[in-house]
This record gives C-alpha cells, sequence and structure tokens, in this order.
C-alpha cells in the first residue's frame, strides 16, 4: 500500500516503523544519548527509536527539541525517517538541520508498529511493504 | 512559493553553506504554511542563547553555520545562562562558563551583536511601525507586535537565525494584515497598576485565551499604561496564553485598524484579578531569593529600585536583572553603587529563566507573572508575585 502525503525533508528510508498516538518532545522527552523516549507516561516510555521510522501525530514542547533531533543524528541515535500526521515547527526545523527524511499528511492509523516501509522524502510518499 | 532569483540562489548554495541551510529552513516552513514569497526583514533577535538550553548539539550546530554564515540584517542575542563578567560571584560554575562563552563566540562570528536581553527595544534594536521582522523570545515578540505595531511571528532559535544569515522569512501568519484582526473582545472593569499587577492581568487573559482556543484579545479598560507595565503583560501573556499580538483600545497603534471582534466577550473584574494573584503565591514558601527584571529591567524602574534601596541592607540574595548598555547607564547614573552598597546584585545578560540555577534556592520573590511560571516549571522553586515595593521590603527584612 502506498499513501500519499506532503514532503517536507528530502531523502528516502526503508526500516521498521514505530507508531504513537501521542506527541513528541524531543527537548526533555527523548534521551539522544540512549535514542530512548523518557517521558514519564508516554505511549513509547522505555522504547528506543533509534534505526526505526518514527510514526506519530505531531510535534510539541520547545523549540530547543529542534537542536535535540541534530544531536541524535550526530550520536548515531536518530530515527532514520519521521512521518507525522501533521508537521509543526519543531519537527520540520529539526528534520531540516538533521537532514533526516520527513513526510506529513499521512493518515498515520495505517501504519503498524513492526511494518517495514518506506519513507520517500522527495516525493511525500509512504509505501507499507 | 515563488522565489526571486535572488533566494533561489541562496538556495542553490551560491552564497555559501550556511545560507544554503537557513533558505532550506525557510522555504520548508514557507511550504507548510502555505507562504506565497518570502518578504524582506529589517531586525531579527535571537532565542536559544544560553547553554543551559542549547547544550552541545545546539553549540555544534551554530559552530557549523558560524564557518560561512554572516547576519544580513541587525541581529542581537536573548539573555545567556549568566552574567558575562560577573558570573563567578552569581555561583556560575567555570565548565559551564567556558561552554556558553564558545556559544557566545558562535554568534559573534556570524555578526550578530550579543547583546543578551530579552528586550532589544530599550537597548537599540527598535524596528518601527509596520516593519517585517523575526523575532524570537515570546515577550519580546508580542511587545513588537502589538506595543510597535510592527511584524512578526513567534520565531525558534534556529529559524530565527536562519532569518539573520538571508534576510528574508516567509510571508505568512502575523505578517498579513487578516490574521492580526481581533478576535476576543475583554472588557477590564478593574483598576491596573504596576508591573506585578499587569503580570497578573497577563495570566487570567493568558488562561482564558487559551480555554478560548483563540490567540489575539482585544482589550478595553485601560486608560494609561507605563512602557514597563506592558512589558510585564507581554510576558506574562505571551507565557501563559501563548499570545503574539494583542490590541488594547487607546494604548497599542492597530486597536481601531480591524473590525472590533464581538462574538465573543467577557469582562474582568477586580475578584478575577484577586484570585489570579493567589494561584501565584505558593502559601507553604520560604522566601530566600527576591529577583526584578523579567523581562530585563528598564533604567526607569533601576532608578526606582535605587530610591527604594538607599540606605538599606538586604538580608537575602537579591539579583536586578537587566541588559548590558541598561547596567552601564545605572553605573553613570550611580544608582549601581546604590544597589550595590545596599547588597543587592546585578546579573546582566542573563536572567531567572535561562541561568543554570535549578534547586539552589527554595522560594523566589518577583514581581513577574513570567518568572513566577518559570520559577516553579524548570527551576522548582515555590514562587510569591508582588509590587516591586513589596518584593525590596521582603529582602530587607
Amino acid at each position: 500500500m502506498k499513501l500519499e502525503g506532503r514532503k517536507i525533508y528530502k531523502g528516502t528510508a526503508e526500516a521498521e516503523a514505530i507508531v504513537t498516538k501521542d506527541g513528541i518532545s524531543f527537548f526533555g522527552g527523548v534521551d539522544p544519548d540512549t535514542g530512548k523516549v523518557v517521558e514519564v507516561g508516554h505511549e513509547l516510555e522505555g522504547q528506543s527509536i533509534t534505526g526505526k521510522i518514527l510514526v506519530f501525530p505531531s510535534g510539541k514542547g520547545s523549540t530547543v527539541g529542534s537542536y535535540t533531533m541534530y544531536r541524535m543524528k550526530k550520536n548515531n541515535t536518530a530515527p532514520v525517517a519521521i512521518v507525522n500526521k501533521q508537521i509543526d515547527t519543531i519537527i520540520a526545523v529539526g528534520c531540516i538541520i538533521s537532514e533526516i527524511p520527513c513526510v506529513d499528511k499521512i493518515d498515520i492509523g495505517n501504519i503498524k508498529t513492526g511494518q517495514t516501509i518506506i519513507v520517500n522524502g522527495s516525493e511525500g510518499t509512504v509505501e507499507i511493504k | 512559493m515563488k522565489l526571486t532569483q535572488e533566494e533561489q540562489d541562496m538556495l542553490d548554495g551560491k552564497q555559501g553553506r550556511a545560507t544554503q541551510k537557513s533558505m532550506e529552513i525557510l522555504t520548508t516552513l514557507g511550504e507548510i504554511f502555505d507562504a506565497e514569497c518570502m518578504i524582506k526583514i529589517y531586525s531579527v533577535q535571537i532565542a536559544g542563547v544560553s547553554y543551559a538550553n542549547l547544550g552541545e548539539a545546539g553549540l555544534e550546530f551554530l559552530s557549523e553555520m558560524a564557518e560561512d554564515g554572516k547576519v544580513k540584517v541587525l541581529t542581537t542575542l536573548n539573555p545567556a545562562g549568566m552574567d558575562r563578567e560577573n558570573w563567578q560571584a552569581l555561583g556560575i560554575d567555570e565548565e559551564f562558563a567556558i561552554n556558553q562563552n564558545r556559544a557566545i563566540e558562535a554568534f559573534t562570528k556570524m555578526g550578530i551583536i550579543t547583546t543578551c536581553s530579552c528586550t532589544p527595544y530599550l537597548i537599540g534594536n527598535l524596528p518601527h511601525f509596520g516593519q517585517h521582522i523575526a523575532w524570537a523570545e515570546s515577550s519580546a515578540v508580542c511587545y513588537s507586535n502589538s506595543i510597535i505595531g510592527a511584524r512578526t511571528n513567534r520565531e525558534g532559535g534556529p529559524s530565527a537565525l536562519a532569518a539573520a544569515l538571508t534576510g528574508k522569512v516567509p510571508k505568512y501568519g502575523y505578517h498579513l494584515d487578516e490574521n492580526r484582526h481581533g478576535q476576543v473582545l475583554i472588557k477590564i472593569n478593574a483598576q491596573v497598576n504596576g508591573t506585578d499587577e499587569f503580570g497578573v492581568l497577563g495570566k487570567f487573559i493568558g488562561d482564558k485565551l487559551v480555554e478560548l482556543e483563540k490567540k489575539i484579545p482585544y482589550i478595553t479598560g485601560i486608560p494609561s499604561a507605563t512602557v514597563e507595565e506592558l512589558k510585564s503583560f507581554c510576558a506574562s501573556v505571551a507565557t501563559y496564553g501563548g499570545t503574539a499580538l494583542f490590541h488594547m483600545k487607546g494604548i497599542t497603534p492597530e486597536y481601531d485598524k480591524y473590525p472590533k471582534p464581538s462574538d465573543i466577550v467577557f469582562e474582568i473584574n477586580q475578584d478575577n484579578l484577586d484570585k489570579t494573584r493567589a494561584e501565584l503565591i505558593d502559601n507553604d514558601i520560604i522566601i530566600d531569593f527576591v529577583s526584578i527584571g523579567c523581562p530585563h529591567a528598564s533604567i526607569h524602574e533601576i532608578a526606582n529600585i535605587a530610591k527604594l534601596l538607599e540606605g538599606k541592607k538586604v538580608k537575602k540574595e537579591f539579583w536586578i536583572t537587566t541588559a548590558r548598555p541598561t547596567k552601564r547607564i545605572a553605573d553613570e547614573a550611580g544608582y549601581s553603587k546604590i544597589i550595590e552598597d545596599a547588597g543587592a546584585k546585578f546579573a546582566a545578560d542573563t536572567c531567572c529563566v535561562v541561568a543554570p540555577i535549578k534547586g539552589r534556592f527554595k522560594g523566589i520573590m518577583v514581581d513577574s507573572a513570567k518568572a513566577c511560571y518559570y520559577g516553579r516549571a524548570k527551576n522548582k522553586f515555590k514562587v510569591k508575585i508582588g509590587t516591586i515595593e513589596a518584593c525590596i521590603e521582603e529582602a530587607t527584612k
């Protein structure tokens, strides 16, 4: 199945999806050294997002989150691509400065954790294998 | 989005890597928010200066941008994590100081004026009515849009830097007339006086706007207000309501420019303000820290503090946070000597929101509703709001 969305940042990635219905705050909500979600009570608390395609509705929290994403990229703890229902400026800017492929306007209910998906940030599509 | 040849060249990397990255950020934001084109801006205020917030990652990004990036417009900086001259006396550790200075060096290399203040409009970064600008720092965004009538969105650290390095922003949001109309009519039936009370009013209105899911209030019933009261109000309504723009009848320059909202009306009386003030006072507080200057104290406020402190001694840690240039005026006028003789300290270039002081004090007394929010959330202090006079009484008793 191929889902059509909007391109946010270029590049392609194929990896396992990790999906959440909760918003993500990279500043304070994700540990940039381990790649694990640390926000208390978050659906993904304790799980690693490193090397995966992170699928969530939208970003939240401080604009410093863009810098946290950049730090994860440098630490090799970042997700390889991001899929959003509705992008916000923190995630958009984070993807651009960290060069992480990103697509939004996707009905993320179609994607399940553990599925292998292909994100094409240049075309704005997500393919479920 | 339509780009001019110059903008396309920047995007293609013809003006270097930092400018290219900046244009990528701006065009992407433009596409997300359906901007038709870019517009020229005249002033930038950058947030994300404190090493406590930037961390090593943010610093690395800034250093990379500083390799070949140079600002194209007047650009000033938000408060840093420490007083750049007096950090030792204020208890900041040396490793933090070294890292903070590395961040400031990266900004300097890009041609940014390292003023380190949240009130750029008081110290030479002052746009005029209708000018397009790109400011971060929520209180200054609210002040510039509302009190000055300049036009800016609420930029974050990286997008403000991108605007500085290109001289452009995408044309959307508060840059357009149609997005500047008042949305909620608020009638005030109470006397509002002093920086603390304007902060209380800002919290009440901010909380109400969040509840109503609205952003732009149109306020009536304030016959006059000082610059200091307005800067306190801006900081508070931006902190609690995410407000970037308000209109105030008889005070702000655009109050009669757009149709007055009529569909949502609510009134504020003294009882509302009293209840909101009570929310900004923790009952079990033990005060060991007093701070004035959120947003940064003006020279007028410092003159008043000097008058109130003359011949007295403070018995608690007491910081006056302000911009370095304002401190210099206070030095020349003799206010600094009176204040320091009383045992109070200046913390220039920094503030209680961004300095690394979490856990250092138990309870803070302030005249600012914004400082109450961050004192609780970020620094884990108990808080109490009061007038400047009450703050000084607390510090000296």
